[in-house]
This record gives structure tokens, sequence and C-alpha cells, in this order.
């Protein structure tokens, strides 16, 4: 390397900065070098008035290739939804982006989903690719207020995949279906050349009935709300990571994949002050809570001390630099509910063999709309936003 | 959680910035620099900055090894990972890290072989795994990381491996602290030491920022009552117009150092006549290439590298945030055009640089905070 060869510049740099030009000059209030220095409070508010409005900007995809971190459940995939498939599908029923539509068939509410899965290990502590599959579009019905019934299976299979790997799979499918009263009633498979797929990903679709009439969704939050998550956070994700073998940790931890209807179900039989369900996968309670800020242009603040999380995880969690609000659960929600039936729902889900260990972790706000604050273990607030990408070890 | 809750005690971080307050002269204005991106990122994790009066401001300084990686490096990478029969490895912070087309996870999409390691020994097993192919490690970061880089091309040299070398980026942290010293813009009255860094270097490479420069320094640990304390101490300093280099950071750092990591670095590494770092220019003898001695294990030597250049953007005030002249949400790009997202900026990069923590942990002023939680 020489100091005195040539000196590029990034394209793509340019063209962001272009885009930020043309955006401050329309947007009136913002210019460079303004001669009359604003004191720093004022000052650091239109900062930040101007951050706000770069993030209610029409998303777009700016890179030209899909990347991973369009899959991690991060902006880049919100991003990817809203600018690319919620574009080309636009309709009333899809807009919510909640984990299920709702529909009307001859006037009766529906509860319509889907999911594929692609985990990697298939096998892991604690379950497998086929439980995951039954119990997280089960959830994902649960989620909308919906009682499951019936569950599509599509299978792509790699040519060499072993019988006995895609039997234990299917067993494991219908013990789930049985636990959670669904039936798969449809399928489909498909079998693709060596090394264009890794051994089995399955599709699972579901349709339930929404009995209670009770419209749930995250843009209902109010301020008052309580904020209750059904057990210790972060399970899967780590037990997933450290079943990959690539970091030579072990912990005595197993996946939380489980069904959540039944809970769902005592929840809204015995509490009618429930405004919102959602199950923390991809993107753990963190993203959850944003969502909730966002589409109800609300405040969320949570108090770290009290969210649930197992010492196994937290210990791995803390050697990769990693947060586990952003870790995915596969069998654990996050429930809004009114401030006046939290204790009530906290009693309801800790009744239940499925939330024994559920808490109360936080409330919603008034301000600042659109923020996810916490209150840290040490004392400190700090701000928990959407993450980038996937969560990344840090190198020291 | 055993020894990780103690130092996360509430209780004694209010006796602590008690005390700190208590030494706080009225009217001064007091610019603390934490160096290490480690702390950047403890400081806004569990929200430290609450228990400081407002006449203490903390400055983050230089210490986030991707940051300061130059736009131009990472493209030098990415010409070196694409070519025929190669595998570039990389810690997984480096992976989103722009270069002037892109990162190396935009790399990988268009099927570039770049793989995530944990540890630059993985990267041997991949070597071994892998014979018909070249494996060449994206070495990077301060002292920290360099002895694990020394081992492995050590590792690598003992095993006899033929298919494996380091694109070596490590640079050295004294030379950035002494830039920031020089810089004719400085205000800052004392500094919070690398930890991480010292456990390699000890302490004694920082004597001359009191000696020389008058400025305290207090090497820290990485929980956030660590972090507390060595700002206590360096209060304490100030109000005694002392300036002498204290170990905070004691149960994890020696005052001399790791010899044997030294020497693993000494033997492999040597340092280069300059370096460009990001934000901050060409610092002389500021960072480490592979020695002569182990050539046949620097991608430098083996392969052709470009030698790209690209200018750090105009609009950019890296150099600023870094120098503590202006603060992250100062610059007229952040949360805009400069997002985690995309960023434009070295301070953007990665969770530990002072853009990125500020906009993913703190972006609300105090006072903003004060009325959401207590409302």
């Amino acid at each position: 390397m020489t100091s005195e060869g040539p000196v590029g510049t990034a394209g793509w740099v340019e063209q962001a900065l272009r885009e930020h030009d043309e955006n401050v000059d329309s947007a009136g209030h913002v210019h460079r070098g303004s001669p009359q220095p604003l004191p720093g409070t004022v000052r650091e508010e239109l900062v930040l008035e101007r951050i706000d409005r770069a993030r209610r900007a029409r998303p777009r995809v700016r890179e030209d290739r899909i990347t991973m971190s369009h899959g991690a459940g991060g902006k880049a995939t919100q991003t990817l939804i809203e600018a690319v498939f919620l574009d080309a599908f636009r309709n009333p029923l899809l807009e919510p982006l909640e984990d299920a539509a709702r529909l009307h068939v001859n006037g009766a509410p529906v509860a319509m989903t889907t999911d594929s899965y692609v985990v990697s290990p298939l096998f892991f502590p604690g379950g497998d690719i086929g439980d995951l599959a039954v119990n997280g579009t089960v959830n994902d019905l649960s989620m909308a207020g919906a009682v499951p019934l019936y569950l599509s299976a599509g299978f792509i299979l790699e040519e060499g995949f072993p019988l006995a790997d895609l039997l234990r799979i299917t067993e494991s499918m219908r013990n789930a279906a049985a636990r959670a009263g669904v039936q798969v009633v449809t399928g489909d498979t498909k079998v693709v050349q060596k090394g264009k797929a890794d051994g089995c990903y399955i599709n699972t679709a579901g349709v339930g009935i929404i009995e209670h009439g009770r419209s749930l969704g995250v843009a209902q939050a109010r301020p008052g709300d309580a904020i209750l998550v059904s057990g210790p956070i972060g399970d899967h994700g780590v037990t997933i990571m450290l079943a990959r073998g690539e970091l030579d940790i072990e912990a005595d931890v197993v996946s939380d994949t489980a069904p959540l209807n039944s809970l769902v179900a005592s929840l809204l039989d015995q509490v009618t002050g429930v405004r919102a369900l959602r199950d923390a996968t991809r993107g753990g309670v963190a993203t959850i809570l944003n969502e909730v800020a966002t589409a109800a242009g609300v405040g969320v603040l949570v108090t770290e001390d009290d969210i649930p999380v197992r010492a196994e995880v937290r210990g791995a969690a803390e050697l990769l630099g990693i947060d586990p609000m952003y870790v995915a659960c596969e069998g654990r929600m996050v429930a809004i509910v009114e401030g006046s039936a939290a204790e009530q729902a906290l009693a309801v889900l800790r009744a239940h063999p499925d939330g024994g260990q559920a808490a109360i972790i936080g409330r919603v706000t008034a301000e600042p709309p659109g923020v996810v604050q916490l209150r840290t273990s040490f004392g400190g607030t700090r701000i928990v936003d959407l993450l980038v990408g996937d969560p990344l070890p840090r190198i020291c | 959680m055993r020894f990780v809750d103690e130092f996360r005690d509430s209780d004694k971080a209010h006796a602590l910035a008690a005390k700190i307050v208590g030494l706080c002269e009225p009217g001064r204005q007091y610019k603390l620099m934490e160096v290490c991106g480690g702390h950047t990122h403890t400081i806004y994790k569990h929200g430290l900055e609450d228990y400081l009066p407002e006449q203490i401001t903390l400055v983050h300084g230089p210490g986030c090894p991707v940051c300061v990686i130059p736009m131009g490096r990472v493209d030098d990478a990415m010409a070196l990972a694409s070519q025929p029969d190669v595998i570039m490895t990389s810690f997984g912070d480096m992976m989103r890290v722009p270069g002037s087309n892109g990162s190396f996870f935009d790399a990988k999409a268009r099927g570039t072989d770049i793989r995530m390691v944990y540890s630059p020994l993985d990267s041997l097993k991949i070597a071994r795994q892998n014979p018909d192919k070249q494996v060449i490690f994206m070495a990077i970061g301060f002292e920290t990381t360099a002895p694990s880089t020394a081992m492995t091309v050590l590792r690598a040299a003992a095993e006899g491996l033929d298919n494996f070398s380091i694109f070596c980026n490590h640079v050295t942290i004294i030379p950035a602290i002494k830039a920031i010293l020089d810089s004719p813009d400085l205000r800052l009255d004392g500094f919070i030491g690398p930890g991480h860094v010292s456990t390699v270097i000890g302490c004694r490479p920082y004597e001359f920022i009191a000696r020389d420069y008058g400025k305290p320094v207090v090497v820290a640990g990485f929980e956030p009552l660590d972090i507390l304390q060595s700002i206590y101490l360096l209060m304490l300093q100030l109000s005694r117009q002392e300036s002498v280099v204290q170990n905070q950071y004691s149960r994890v750092v020696p005052w001399d150092g790791n010899v044997v990591a030294l020497r693993a670095i000494g033997q492999t590494m040597q340092l280069r006549p300059y370096f460009e770092w990001r934000g901050l220019g060409f610092i002389s003898h500021s960072a480490l290439k592979v020695r002569d001695e182990y050539a046949k294990y620097d991608a430098e030597h083996l392969f052709d590298v470009p030698g790209v250049r690209v200018a750090d953007p105009k609009a950019c005030q890296c150099g600023e945030v870094l120098k503590g002249v202006l603060k992250p949400w100062e610059c007229k790009v952040f949360g805009t055009a400069c997002t985690p997202e995309t960023p434009i900026g070295t301070c953007m990069v990665s969770p530990e640089g002072a853009c990125a923590a500020y906009y993913n942990y703190g972006r609300l002023t105090r006072q903003r905070v004060k009325e959401a939680t207590t409302s």
C-alpha cells in the first residue's frame, strides 16, 4: 500500500449523500452550517426529529442482491417485506403484517398463516425441524386469537437425505400436531439435486377459527397497558447456536419449542383486557416490542431485572456478546394487556403449565412514540432498537 | 450470575456517582475519553451516563477495531477473496464493514467464499479441510487480537500448512492515542485506558500520557462498575491536580503485560512505516505486518494486493467525533444519510463505534428519558 496512489470514491456513499441533501432541503429547516448556533439541547432535539423523519421515509432495499441480513428478522427483513412483498401484494388484509391474516369466510372469522422452516441442525436438544414446523404455525394462528384447526405440510428434500431422518421428522410432526389438537390435511413433496438444499426444508400453512371475536393486534396498544412474557426468553436461539457446534461452548439448554394455543385459550377465556399477542420468534422480544411501539405510535418501557432469562442462556449470550432480548424463542409469547388486567393475566398465565415463569416486564407509555426503552439492571436507561441484521459476535 | 452481577450493582453505582459529583469543581466542564470501543458499548448498553453529572462528558475514542479499517483496505480484502480458489475467513463484526463496493456480506451474496470464524485457529481447520484452496484470514484488531493471529501463524508454521495466510490489518493503540493528543483542537481532561489491550501491553506504555501531556490515565475493566470507578479515580486525580497511570482492572491486567503474547507478536510481526486509519488518516508506525521470515503466511506477499485507496467522504465528520470535538449527533449526516444500516462513517459501523452506540442505545436526550421514565 502506498500513500501516493490514486484515491477513489465510493459510489454508494455519494448516492446516499445526494438523497440526504434532497430530503433535508425538502424538509426545510435543516441547513448546513447554520449561522446562528442554537443551544445544544434544542439542536439535539432537531437532529432527533430529523432521524424520526428519516426512519418514517418509504422503505427501499439498497442492496442489489439478497444478503443473510434480509432473513434475520431485523431492519433489513422489515425493509424487504415492506418494499418488495407488501408493495407487490398490498391489500387491507395483508397490511397489518400480523402473524396471521384475519379473514371472513361466509361471515365466519378465520385466521390464516404460513411459515417455512430451514433450521440447521435439523435435530437439536429439545426438538427438531418437525415439531418446530407444527408449533410455529399453530402459534402464529394462536397469536391472532384463533383456534388452530388444519395445517398443510410441504417438504423440499435434498437428494440423498436419509429416510430414517425423514421418518423421525414426520413422527415428531405427528406428535406435535396431536399435542396442539390440529390435523395435517394436505401436503406436497419436492426433491432437489444434491447441493441445491440443506437436507430438508418444510413449509406449513394453517387455518383456524376466531371464536373470541376480539380484534387483537399490536396497533391496539395504549399508554398504561402492561407488557408480559410467558416465560424465560432466548432458550431456542441459544440452543441452536450451541447445537451448531462452532462455538465449543456447552450449556444445559434445550429449545423452548411448544404450541401456545392452550395457553392463549386460557388467557382469552379468563381475561378481557388482552390487546395483542405475539410469539417472540426471529428477532426476539426486542423486535416485538419495537413493532408495538411503531404500530401503535406509543413508547414502550421495560425493566431488565423483570425479564426472565435462564442463567445458562444469559451466560452463553454474555460470552458471545449477544443480547438475549434479540434471541429467538419458539414457545414464548409477548402479551399486551390493559393495565387494570395485568395482575389477573399474570395469574392466569402462571397457573397454566406452559406459563409457569410468566412475568410482567414493562408498560406502554405515551412518550416518546415509536421508541422502546430499557431500564437496565445497572440503573441506567437505554434504547432497544431493531437489529440491523443477525446479531454478530463482537471480537473483543 | 456470579462474577457478572457483582459488577452491575446499582447501589454501589449510586454511591460512586455521589462521590463523583462531590469531586466536580463548580463551573468546570470535564471531558474524559474512553479509548476502547468495548467501553463505549458498555457505557451505552447499561445506560451508565445516567449516573454522571452534566459537567462530565464521555468522549468515545478510536479503539474500535473494525471502525478504523479504511474502505480501501476492505476493497483490497475483497479483491483477495474474489481470486479463484480462495476462501476468506473473518470475524463476525467485520462482515458488515462497507468498502466502496459493499461489505463482505454483499460479496458473499455475490458468490465470494467468505466465512465467519470465531477464532483465527478455526481458519486453520478450514485450510486442513480444503487442501486445494487457499485460506486467507482477515486479521484485524489492536494488540488484543494480534496475539491470537500470531499464535495461528506459528501453529500453521509448525504444522507445515502451505495453503493458509493472513491479510494483516492489526493496528497498535499508542500511536492513535498520540495522534489524538497531538491534535490542536483537543480538549480532553483524562483517559479511561483500554482494558483488553492492556492485558497484552500492560500499563507502562501509557506513562508518557501522564508524564508528557499531564493527563491522568486509568486502565479500566469492562463492567459498568469498573468504568464508573475509573471515572471516580480520574476525577480524584484531577481534583488533586495529579496525572499518573492507575490500573483499575488489576484482576486481569498485569502492570508489565503478557510477555508470552508480546513475544509471539514480536516473533511473527513487525511495525509498518505507516498505515491509514479511517477518520484519522495516515499514522506512522501504527500498524503491524507479517515479518519477512513468515512471508509464506503473508497474503500481501503471496497475492497481488491492489492497494486501493478510497477517500473518506467529505460529509463524514468521524475524525472530529473520534477526537471529541463533536458529539455523534452533531455530525451533519448522523442518523439520516449515515445509519447502522448504511454506515458512511467509521463510527457508525460496529456496535462499538461511538455513533452506532449512540444511535442504537442512546438516541434520546437525558431530559426526554427523564420525562418518559417518570411519567
